[in-house]
């Protein structure tokens, strides 16, 4: 395996191996561009994975403390964990569950499309559907999205079967086993779904794509690309003239290091990749790095969610096969005489027992709770994902108090629904109830959010300096060897599931980055 | 129809090879078989023998699962004298948590908690000391101690570990009889 010395100050370093940044290190060294990946987490693979959810969730989440305010419930029911996402290579692709969906043209532009709407900090992005077109095509291709590129769905297992016939009976037209970047048949050298269910838990079988085994062994085989693992980025350094130069991070032995850089590109996550700008601040940037307008942090969006449960009089075993092949599209359109603007998915869900009792109604006890629990086995579940309203309080800040084993200032998220958000989750309780009262559901459970996986928005793309963090290519207004290339930098949430829009960006950015460091501009 | 719980034929040693979580292997082995009111708490060996037995009795109030023998929810409140053992701030809350209720239920019932009669009745002094540490501390445990209790899996027809059978593709995952087409 290839490895950079800590002073080649030719090299690009990427902070996180996940959608955002285990793709671009990949394309970039695919282009001949020599590449660090700094991973604050271990590297296990598809063997270490295991079917357990808290064995799992120990051995792969991201754990590290983080604080909470604001009305959203997960403050109240997870203080320490507002996020459920990944530590380890791969990042959240290892946990991801594969849904692989476009964005409308109209959720490029909601400003224009949505008007004014009080409380929100709307901004239309600054590219459009038709720009990212050829680059979703490029995305969809590399990770096999299904239903694309000639590829087949997936075949319904159970608990779609359940949501589908109720999606029928009320009329639903637009419902299938959705576009997911799992193999329906073997495809780049992975075989195919085998309905083991712990989509989650990391895929045991490779057949759901992810930077851990379909990215990075190809980028390393190039030689130009190291992944360093149990590497925790601390700090952006920069040079008299404030272009970026570096990363300090600790190491597995708990050593301080800084790897030079000629550019750096922060895709940490929507918690991880802000706290590190913030973390940066130095005398030539208070503030934080690239935060000359203050957005770094705000606008933090974690979508609109929830999810229906509903017990039958009849075994479903929602658990078997794949967590999320099970799509209904028909309230995605953005259609305000429903009372809100944007729409939302339905998309099939499951949890295990363990997590079923931990997040069906989390606190609550008593007979209530364990007569829905003893109907597990009966059950079918949905998950609710639909587009919340960026917000300039809702942000991740610099916890005053709370330091992290590095002395370094923690993440604390800050997060209000917006009326929108609310209403758009009622609406959405009440239809997917229909869809399961429509098949004879005995009982239906109104579950709240869970520790957000889709974290987004505290870097935003903008066109304008002043009205957020990078521009179209995810380039610091401020800064121009520093890029963002996650999901922080997504202007708006869209109703979709982001990882596809994650991974189209990286790959435009890639060829961005490329050109640019031909030209000497960077 | 489908095969349900079919887990629960599969020998228990083979749950125990994976069963790096809580609640301990020797704690399970240890309460098949009992009975709340019987006298496997005599071996605690931090906590008082009544306030075992007092947990066990919370426990199952708190999560009432009739389906589910009393040795399952002592296995689960078990480690609660090892971790008192080990700290002696657990050992208070637990012990002056247990006082507490004992207090309440004399109060109104004349008996301590353990000995009310009706799980209604208890359950009215549970939601009295809802909000107290003691309860908050015991309630949460329980989310893993009892649902990640690999031997009660079964009993709500969770299968579990499925990449070592294959996966379901050929087990069942699209199984389901009883939906009507149309």
């Amino acid at each position: 395996m290839t490895k950079f010395d800590l002073n080649d100050d030719g090299l690009v370093v990427i902070v996180g191996s996940g959608a955002g940044g285990g793709t671009l290190g990949n394309e970039l060294a695919q282009k001949g561009v020599k590449v660090v990946i700094l991973e604050a987490g271990g590297r296990y693979e598809i063997p270490d994975f295991v079917n357990d959810e808290w064995n799992s969730f120990t051995q792969l989440a991201w754990k590290d403390m983080r604080t909470t305010s604001g009305t959203w419930r997960v403050a109240h029911d997870f203080p320490n964990l507002p996020a459920w996402i990944v530590k380890a290579v791969g990042g959240s692709t290892v946990h991801w569950a594969g849904a692989s969906l476009r964005f409308e043209e109209h959720e490029f532009k909601i400003k224009t499309a949505y008007g004014d709407i009080p409380g929100a900090n709307l901004l239309d992005w600054p590219i459009t559907l038709a720009e990212m077109e050829p680059w979703y095509a490029k995305a969809e291709y590399k990770m096999g999205t299904t239903r694309t590129n000639g590829i087949p769905g997936l075949p319904g297992n159970n608990n779609f079967k359940v949501m589908e016939a109720g999606a029928r009976k009320l009329g639903y037209k637009d419902v299938h086993t959705g576009r997911m970047s799992i193999n329906s048949q073997p495809r780049d050298g992975r075989g195919s779904c085998q309905q083991i269910g712990f989509c989650f838990q990391g895929c045991k079988s490779g057949a759901k794509w992810s930077t851990l085994y379909a990215e990075i062994p190809k980028g390393e085989a190039t030689g130009n690309l190291e992944v360093r693992p149990s590497s925790m980025a601390v700090r952006i350094e920069h040079d008299a003239s404030g272009k970026v130069d570096g990363v300090v991070y600790v190491d597995g032995d708990g050593k301080m290091q800084k790897q030079k850089a000629r550019v750096v590109a922060v895709a940490g996550n929507s918690l991880e990749s802000p706290r590190l700008l913030l973390n940066s601040h130095s005398s030539m940037f208070p503030d934080g790095l690239a935060n000359s307008s203050g957005q770094v942090g705000r606008n933090y969006m974690r979508h609109m969610t929830g999810s229906v449960y509903a017990v039958f009089d009849k075994p479903v075993h929602m658990y078997r096969g794949t967590t999320m092949a099970g799509i209904i599209l028909d309230e995605a359109r953005h259609d305000p005489k429903r009372g809100f603007a944007g729409g939302y998915e339905m998309e099939t869900l499951s949890l295990g027992l363990p997590f079923m009792a931990a997040f069906l109604n989390p606190g609550a006890w008593g007979r209530s709770f364990t007569t829905a629990i003893d109907g597990y086995a009966n059950m079918a579940g949905m998950w609710l994902v639909g587009e919340d309203l960026p917000q300039e309080t809702n942000r991740v800040t610099l916890d005053p108090v709370a330091k992290d084993a590095n002395g370094m200032a923690v993440a604390s998220v800050h997060y209000d629904d917006h009326a929108n958000d609310v209403a758009m989750r009622n609406h959405g309780y009440q239809r997917g109830a229909a869809v399961y009262d429509a098949v004879g559901a005995i009982r239906t459970f109104p579950t709240p959010p869970y520790p957000s996986t889709h974290n987004l928005g505290t870097n935003r793309m903008s066109e304008k300096p002043r009205d957020g963090v990078v521009n179209k290519h995810g380039q610091a207004h401020d800064i121009k060897n520093l890029f963002v290339s996650d999901g922080s930098q997504f202007t708006t949430s869209a109703a979709c599931n982001p990882t596809l829009t994650i991974v189209t960006l990286a790959i435009r950015q890639a060829d961005y980055i490329t050109g640019a460091m031909g030209r000497r501009e960077i | 129809m489908r095969e349900v719980d079919r887990r629960s034929k599969v020998d228990r040693r083979n749950f125990l090879k994976t069963a790096a979580a809580m609640p301990p292997a020797a704690a399970i082995a240890a309460t098949t078989g009992l009975s709340i009111d019987g006298a496997w708490a005599d071996t605690a060996k931090a906590l008082k023998p009544e306030t075992m037995k007092t947990l066990a009795r919370v426990a199952r109030d708190v999560y009432p699962h009739d389906h589910l023998a009393d040795h399952y929810y002592i296995a689960a409140v078990t480690p609660w004298d090892a971790k008192a053992a080990a700290d002696a701030k657990i050992k208070a809350l637990i012990e002056e948590g247990v006082v507490r209720l004992d207090e309440d239920a004399l109060a109104k019932h004349k008996l301590p908690y353990a000995a009310v009669a009706w799980e209604e009745q208890r359950v009215a002094l549970l939601r009295g000391i809802e909000h107290t540490e003691f309860f908050s501390t015991v309630r949460g445990d329980l989310i893993a101690s009892l649902y990640n209790n690999h031997d009660v899996w079964p009993k709500f027809g969770y299968e579990g570990s499925s990449a070592e059978h294959g996966g379901y593709i050929n087990r069942g995952f699209n199984d389901i009889d009883w939906l009507s087409n149309g």
